[in-house]
């Protein structure tokens, strides 16, 4: 029989289009691992949760010198950087035939993957539970932490 | 080899990572157990990836082969 952890625990606190791949390539493969998989949305992770967001998450050039184009910060501060840099990866990854975010997302969802919303994140940024996806669960650290400590894998994006 | 007779069939040609894993998860749970899926991947990284499927799922890489750019994996559902 297989063995090793039964379950997978994700922290995600970036809503950027980068941290969300990782979040939810690591979590649908997990879930077809037949690993119990639960994904920790915090503080900027909370953005990929948002109704219509999914799709429309960006990443910045700013700061971020492993860009395949190389972009100087002086030039990536400009208006329209970000726009442009989401643009060229999308386009990366539409080449290299990458699932979209929403369509992992909806696998994530289609595998039971457990979608957790923090609490005190939401109310620190102003997020109402209806302004999130639906089958969203709402919870604190101590959810996380009870689901975590039962034989998980634990990553943090 | 032909004594393989794959019951199921599932061409994942030009999916990337993680997407040829996932089809495969949901084929075989749509098998019954002892039917093999003939899985057909493109991704270089399927190969390292069913293996390690197979180790942590329990079900069974029959063999695995390469025809040109294609991957084509043999796999028993086991429960």
């Amino acid at each position: 029989m297989p063995e090793g952890k039964k379950r997978l625990a994700i922290i995600c606190l970036h809503g950027s289009i980068d941290v969300a791949f990782a979040t939810f390539v690591l979590a649908t493969a997990g879930a077809a691992m037949e690993m119990e998989t639960a994904v920790y949305f915090a503080f900027y992770g909370l953005e990929v949760l948002k109704k219509g967001k999914i799709n429309k998450l960006k990443v910045s050039p700013l700061a971020n010198p492993a860009m395949p184009v190389k972009i100087p910060n002086i030039i990536a501060m400009l208006p329209g950087m970000t726009a442009a840099a989401t643009a060229m990866m999308k386009s990366w990854m539409k080449k290299s035939r990458v699932a979209t975010l929403g369509e992992l997302l909806d696998t994530a969802r289609e595998l039971g993957v457990r979608l957790i919303a923090c609490q005190m994140s939401m109310d620190v940024m102003g997020i109402k539970k209806e302004n999130l996806i639906d089958g969203v669960e709402i919870g604190g650290a101590a959810t996380f932490l009870e689901f975590a400590s039962q034989d998980a894998i634990t990553l943090t994006f | 080899m032909s004594e393989l007779t794959p019951d199921v069939t599932l061409d994942n040609s030009g999916l990337a990572c993680p997407m040829p894993i996932i089809k495969t998860k949901k084929a075989i749970d749509g098998m019954q157990v002892g039917q093999v899926l003939k899985m057909i991947a493109t991704d270089p990284g399927s190969i390292p990836d069913v293996q390690a499927w197979v180790s942590k799922t329990g079900h069974e890489l029959l063999k695995h082969e390469t025809e040109g750019n294609r991957f084509i994996f043999y796999i028993r559902k086991t429960k």
